[in-house]
């Protein structure tokens, strides 16, 4: 499989996002991309996606296939069951979901017992395992994380970053955060975007989702702290 | 709760009447300025075949308005929402519709579609139809951008976006723009009524104020105001139950 490959530069109103970059993405990996806020990373995403980014891409996206999307808001739609939502592209392709495979991932989502419940009825942890389990249903070889775990309380975070990691193994994936601790647990690749630039982070090397407390975990952590710091967006 | 929403009206309703004959006691006003509630009563009593027949003309003009109204304007929103181009056509077109005084176009309909009920029921939609438009088009431009990110990166093509997540989002909105119209169409159906024709509760206020039966005309007043609250209530709580499951939770 031939890396997902990003160069060039996004103008909005004439004035550059960031300087001109060059982003890769290794196949079957988790590449985590770091930065302040307001520097463009959702913007990288959302370039790769193919979604407008309001601002004028300069430059060539390789090798894009098709993604899946996941993001903070989980964008469910509130008169759809649990069970529809997670079959929500076959539903907008006019296609059929295939059932045997949405029982199967509702199961590995741990939603089989909520399959016919409507979003309201959920928690916040559960409406994020709703858009795993559609994000799965969407079975794309490059699957986008858009801080898909921010909006969720310490104890569930964690809980829904080992879920996902297990589920998006092997997977292709970009996930956008602004938690070194996140990019610690599970990126295979770390990237950090700044002012000047894209860098590169080493990851530790225990397979992810590693565990918060190891040593390899927090000294990562601290290392990206220490990077955001300096990158001195103004406060 | 049930008792509560079923005795304050009734308390409103009965210091409002207070006030009312308080109001003829203090000023002295004559009857024939200011009936009394007792002589508006009597009037409803003795004029109740004559107010009956009235009132289901004039709820049939609100109704028949109503669903012409609340239809065009629905699928204009729809039209609006899907081709944009049309929408900034028709924007001005819409706005134009609702500056021009009501008042001034019922004789022209009038004089256009006669004195049956057509001109009644096309002022009621005239009226209806807008607040529907613009409060379901607010709705349509507004679906959550994270559910229309999702929508593009599963690959849907544009008219499912619209009758799959655009439409059922914005029903909530539809809601406010339908009770909304319900308020407005008792309303141009009486200036319907009032312009021309012999039929209809705003035709009996017309003709007993020339007579000067003022009592009769409080009496189908009141009627009007009673039709409109309760297709106002009517509308509000057929809402509540076909789009409650679409408020976003």
């Amino acid at each position: 499989m031939t890396p997902v490959a990003l160069s060039g530069q996004v103008r909005i109103g004439g004035r550059a996002l960031f300087p001109p970059l060059h982003l890769r993405l290794a196949p079957g990996r988790w590449t985590a991309l770091l930065g302040p806020s307001g520097v463009g990373k959702s913007t990288l995403l959302r370039l790769i996606a193919g979604l407008p980014i309001g601002g004028e891409f300069d430059g060539t996206i390789e090798n894009r296939p098709p993604a899946a999307l996941m993001a903070q808001d989980p964008g469910l739609l509130s008169w759809l069951t649990v069970r529809q939502n997670a079959a929500l592209g076959a539903r907008l392709r006019g296609e059929i979901a295939d059932r045997d495979r949405l029982d199967s991932i509702l199961t590995r989502t741990g939603l089989a017992d909520h399959a016919l419940k409507v979003p309201s009825a959920l928690s916040g942890g559960q409406r994020q395992r709703v858009a795993l389990a559609r994000t799965l249903m969407e079975d794309r070889p490059l699957v986008l994380l858009d801080e898909p775990f921010s909006a969720l309380d310490a104890r569930m975070r964690l809980m829904m970053q080992d879920l996902t990691a297990g589920l998006l193994r092997d997977r292709t994936v970009l996930m956008v955060t602004h938690d070194p601790a996140e990019a610690a647990r599970l990126a295979d690749h770390i990237l950090v975007l700044t002012e000047a630039g894209l860098a590169e982070v080493k990851a530790p090397a225990a397979p992810p989702p590693r565990p918060p407390g190891d040593a390899d975990i927090l000294a990562c952590q601290a290392d990206l702290l220490t990077r955001l710091i300096a990158a001195g967006s103004p406060a | 709760m049930i008792l509560s929403s079923l005795i304050r009206p009734l308390i409103v309703t009965a210091m409002c009447l207070l006030l009312w004959q308080g109001l003829i006691l203090v000023t002295g006003l004559p009857p024939y300025l200011l009936p009394g509630p007792r002589a508006v009563a009597e009037a409803l009593m003795t004029h109740q075949q004559v107010l009956g027949r009235a009132a289901v003309r004039t709820m049939t003009e609100i109704l028949a308005g109503f669903v012409l109204g609340a239809g065009i304007g629905a699928a204009l929103a729809v039209a609006m929402a899907a081709f944009p181009r049309l929408a900034r056509a028709l924007r001005p077109i819409l706005l134009f519709t609702q500056v021009i005084p009501i008042f001034a176009l019922a004789p022209i309909l009038t004089l256009w579609l006669g004195y049956g009920m057509a001109p009644k029921i096309t002022v009621a939609a005239l009226i209806c139809f807008f607040p529907v438009a613009s409060a379901f088009l607010d709705g349509l431009e507004r679906t959550s951008p994270a559910c229309l990110d999702l929508a593009q990166t599963m690959g849907a093509p544009g008219w499912r976006v619209l009758v799959q997540i655009r439409i059922p989002m914005a029903l909530p909105m539809l809601g406010s723009g339908l009770k909304l119209a319900a308020v407005y169409a008792p309303i141009g159906a009486v200036i319907g009524e009032w312009v021309g024709g012999s039929e209809g509760l705003g035709a009996v206020m017309i003709h007993a104020n020339g007579r000067m039966r003022i009592d009769l005309t409080f009496a189908a007043l009141g009627m009007v105001t009673l039709i409109a609250l309760g297709f106002h209530a009517l509308v509000g709580a057929g809402v509540r139950r076909a789009f409650a499951r679409f408020q976003p939770g």
